[in-house]
């Protein structure tokens, strides 16, 4: 079971113990995020330069003046050369070539200095917090271009933007959305408290986690860059023959997309061995807690899904610069093809941007009714299925295609079968709350929101899953109202209620109730406000990605409007309270014990000690024992004080 | 229901479980009868899409039907959060020195097994009904692709052998073109059909994925490049067709409206001649009616001979189809 727990703190084998200046690489070997970004220059000037020479004679390429291939594998070598300043290729080319492995990355760990948080780093716990702050940042950028949309929707006839333009801010903020968020609670959460929940020193592979980090800024940027370059017309879903046909900002949706691919698959791999190999002793996958179990479902998926997205991309990519002929149904493609992959992707895909929030209310439930998870192998059944049935539902998406349409009520079936395990969800939820001696903190407030609109957000699927109902919905905004509720009213809710909780944990800071109060109760109106009305404009006929609209229309959009600029506000009051406890003012005392939660993440000092825990703990039952007389949920081994749950640590050090 | 564990000391007359769960389920049971009622009656009635066409009239009931057997879901979650907030709370600053943990309740067989069988039974019917109402309503005016199996009475893949109205519907970079191959392929730029008629719409696109929705009619089919995407429909009231791309096309994919009317047989009668007859000298220059129309390598004109279909129909001769009474 649980192996390899004793491996010492230094993260790589034979080299000399962190801190030691035998270690140090000389100062050109270092990476930084400077030499990374002389590297992604350097890059792209080699690749842009390459493409030019091989392609700037093509027929297409003189024909139309655009040179696809010189952006695309601009901004491939880009990426390859920011990686390599960052000194993530450092290692494996050490190891390739035979050179002794140096090990300079431990230093900044141990004494935990700021720059640590701006390097190629191997603690999950830098890791995590530099996608915390990475993913605030993505989110943030695609959700003023939502407020872009909104303004350019005020009016059903007069514009703002040029219908062009409108296209692509709606691509920029669908794709930010959609691809830069897969890994919006997985990454900061899950990185940093996967190995704190099962009671292990490190992550499996620490150089795979810090890679998938460093891939999200250049994915980032890539997909930002289209905007210089004409934009893309296709929305977040990218269909073929159009994305084939379009202008060069479509190939920085596709690398971009690609290298989130990329990204989400070996961060996936990286949990999935961690929760496989580094289990504490005692920690049976039983004991689990259940938001490890909902990263484990979620890696799976991400490491399952997201290489039909890069092989997806990878053929759009050929199709636009060398010219081959998948999607072109001229020359034997088919413009099915597409549709098929992203959604084998893209269904996966929308659970990767549910399971998550699952994982953070399940998890937090049982610490705020302090009572055990109501029926907790259930819920884990709950988890697994709808992680397997994500697989087999994606042709609903293509209900009208007229693609294998005789299929459809199998679809509907597999479909209407996910609300089973979404609804053991519910089921533990409700169990858990029952009798509870509930504290509504701020977590909880967004806990309860969550279940509120997620709920909203499932009903509304069941009408996308019954083909005659869909045949009015499909391609309105209502489709676009249901995925809100579910990824943003679920997903969203459920990641400002884990930084809420584990902010504390992660820097010693709590962030104001009063302030997440205000923040939950704006956002919540306003979410409703603005996602409801949008179920009524899309059935009462409005396609979604459009400029104009019915003038019947005009009074629901505009009151959308408004309502979406008042979810703004509610981002805002959250990032002031966040920037002001976190970086202006950090005065708030440490609190070891914030919730008074059993979980092992508790279970060691706040922030945690670089090994995680000075000694191993033995877990001994299991992390929901609330009201039973388990006693605390692990020991440490000989010679540490037993510890009881909600203790302050002291960790000797 | 649940083992009634003793709470912990202190509350005051403590209700049982059995006592709790009554409570919620009255409140349930009266909320959800009144407002499964006014979602059915009062506001079923007035959902979209409306009654223009026999299948809009069949989302409508479709749409009644599954909001009315999701009222009772939505409303047992939210009386149950309530019922939780307002009873079962303690200070949220409950000082963690101070805290009391709740009854060790780790599941309930019979409460897991009745949930399951509920969602399990309410998921297998909802499957029932909306298979029924597709193959029923001939595909629900969605999208059959080329070679559909629940098909209306008069239809035939043989064009020659086919009762119904046939349009065919083209998409392009950013408008709709419809065609009458029963009345010698000739093309409009609106929708006229006659009500009462059993029509078949054959969807196709000449360059990217677009999607005809005729929002009163309830019609959407994906138009496909090198695809004849076929869907069924027979309006039932004279009036305007409101015609929309469903499917993001590209720049003026917001601006590619079409419109069109539903008129009587003999207005259609007449308006088809009169087309016909008006337009008589350009349908020469069209190319032959096919499933669907690939460019040619000049990238030119369309090209009807690289259909790979057996018999495509070609052009037929001015004859009325066959009204189905």
């Amino acid at each position: 079971m649980a192996t390899d727990i004793s491996v010492p703190a230094s993260l790589d084998h034979g080299t000399p113990g962190p801190g030691s200046a035998a270690g140090r690489n000389p100062w050109w070997r270092s990476g930084n995020i400077a030499y990374g970004l002389v590297g992604a220059v350097i890059g792209y000037s080699i690749g842009h330069f390459l493409g030019n020479w091989i392609a700037s004679g093509y027929q297409q390429v003189q024909g139309s003046g655009q040179n696809d291939l010189a952006l695309v594998l601009g901004y491939l070598v880009a990426t390859l050369g920011w990686l390599a300043g960052l000194g993530a290729l450092n290692y494996p080319l050490q190891k390739l070539v035979g050179i002794q492995v140096t090990s300079e990355e431990s230093e900044d760990i141990e004494h935990r200095k700021l720059g640590a948080y701006f390097k190629y780093t191997l603690d999950h716990k830098v890791v995590g917090v530099q996608y915390l702050f990475g993913m605030l940042a993505y989110f943030i950028m695609a959700g003023l271009f939502a407020l872009v949309i909104r303004s350019e929707l005020l009016s059903a006839t007069r514009h703002l933007l040029a219908p062009d333009k409108y296209l692509e801010v709606v691509g920029e903020h669908g794709t930010m959305m959609m691809m830069m968020m897969t890994s919006a609670i997985l990454g900061p959460f899950g990185n940093y408290f996967v190995p704190l929940m099962i009671g292990a020193r490190r992550m499996a592979y620490p150089r795979l986690e810090a890679l998938s980090f460093w891939i999200t800024p250049a994915a980032f940027v890539v997909l930002l860059s289209g905007l210089l370059v004409g934009g893309f017309p296709t929305g977040w879903t990218g269909y073929a023959p159009l994305s084939v046909e379009a202008t060069m900002g479509q190939d920085a949706y596709l690398v971009a997309f690609g290298l989130m691919g990329i990204s989400m698959i070996i961060g996936g791999f990286n949990i999935i061995a961690t929760v496989v190999n580094y289990r504490a002793p005692g920690m049976t996958w039983m004991r689990l807690p259940l938001f490890v179990w909902a990263m484990f479902v979620t890696s799976l998926l991400m490491a399952l899904a997201a290489p039909i997205l890069v092989g997806g991309t990878y053929m759009t990519l050929m199709d636009r610069t060398v010219q081959t002929a998948l999607f072109d149904v001229n020359h034997g493609g088919s413009s099915y093809l597409w549709q098929d992959l992203y959604w084998f992707f893209g269904h996966p895909e929308v659970y990767i941007l549910a399971l998550p929030g699952f994982g953070i209310a399940l998890e937090l439930l049982p610490v705020f009714a302090r009572k055990p998870a109501f029926a907790y192998r259930t819920a884990v059944a709950g988890m697994v299925g709808v992680g397997m049935l994500s697989f087999f539902v994606w042709q609903h998406h293509l209900f009208a295609s007229g693609m294998n349409s005789d299929m459809r009520p199998v679809i509907m079936l597999t479909t209407e079968m996910i609300s089973f395990p979404t609804g053991i969800i519910y089921l533990t939820a409700i169990g858990t709350l029952w009798r509870a001696r509930l504290r509504m903190t701020v977590p909880m407030l967004f806990i309860i929101g969550m279940l509120f609109n997620f709920l909203i957000g499932g009903i509304s699927g069941v009408f996308l899953s019954d083909v005659p109902t869909d045949a009015v919905a499909h391609g309105t905004f209502f489709v676009m109202a249901h995925f809100h509720y579910t990824i943003m009213g679920g997903y969203m809710f459920a990641f400002f209620a884990g930084i809420y909780y584990w902010l504390p944990k992660m820097t010693g800071h709590q962030l104001s109730q009063r302030l997440g109060k205000w923040h939950f109760w704006v956002l919540f109106i306003a979410f409703n406000s603005t996602f409801l009305p949008l179920f009524a404009i899309g059935e009462l006929g409005m396609p979604r990605r459009v400029f104009e609209y019915q003038r019947a229309l005009q009074g629901l959009n505009d009151w959308v409007s408004i309502s979406a600029y008042v979810i703004g506000i509610g981002i805002l009051i959250f990032v002031y309270n966040f920037v002001k406890t976190v970086v202006i003012d950090p005065r708030t005392p440490l609190a070891a014990d914030t919730w008074g939660s059993r979980g092992l993440e508790w279970f060691t000092s706040t922030p945690p000690v670089a090994t995680n825990f000075v000694h191993i703990p033995e877990v001994v039952s299991g992390p929901y024992e609330y009201g039973s007389d388990a006693g605390p949920m692990a020991v440490l081994d000989a010679g540490a004080t037993e510890l009881r749950p909600g203790a302050t640590v002291h960790e000797g050090n | 229901m649940m083992t009634a564990k003793a709470g912990p000391s202190g509350e005051p007359a403590e209700l049982s479980d059995r006592q709790h769960l009554s409570r919620i389920g009255i409140i349930w049971l009266v909320l959800s009868v009144v407002c499964m009622a006014l979602v059915y009656f009062a506001w079923g009635p007035h959902m979209p899409p409306g009654t223009d066409s026999v299948q809009a009239k069949g989302q409508q009931f479709d749409n009644t039907v599954l909001a009315t057997v999701a009222t009772p879901v939505i409303l047992f979650i939210w009386v149950y959060l309530a019922y939780v907030l307002i009873n079962w709370r303690v200070r949220a600053d409950t000082p963690v020195a101070e805290l009391r943990d709740g009854p060790a309740i780790r599941g309930n067989l019979r409460f897991q097994a009745t949930w399951m069988i509920v969602t399990g039974a309410t998921v297998l019917s909802m499957f029932i009904f909306g298979t029924y109402e597709l193959v029923k309503d001939s595909g629900s005016g969605t999208g059959s692709g080329q070679a559909p199996i629940w098909t209306p009475a008069g239809y035939s893949v043989d064009a020659s052998q086919n009762k119904l109205l046939v349009v065919q519907a083209i998409g392009q970079q950013w408008r709709w073109t419809f065609r009458y191959p029963q009345f010698g392929g000739i093309e409009t730029s609106q929708l006229v059909i006659p009500a009462g008629q059993e029509i078949q719409y054959s969807v196709t696109s000449l360059d990217v994925i677009h999607s005809f929705w005729a929002t009163n009619l309830g019609i959407k089919a994906d138009a496909n490049p090198g695809v004849n995407n076929i869907a069924f429909g027979q309006a039932t009231k004279i009036g305007p067709i409101d015609i929309r791309c469903a499917e993001l096309c590209g720049v003026w994919h917001g601006a590619m409206y079409a419109t069109g009317q539903v008129v009587s047989r003999n207005d259609f009668q007449t308006w088809i001649a009169a087309e016909q007859y008006a337009h008589k000298d350009l349908i020469t220059f069209l190319p032959p009616y096919a499933d669907f129309y690939l460019p040619q390598s000049d990238g030119g004109f369309y090209d009807p001979s690289a259909n790979p279909l057996p018999n495509p129909p070609g052009p037929t001769p001015a004859t009325s189809p066959t009204v189905i009474p």
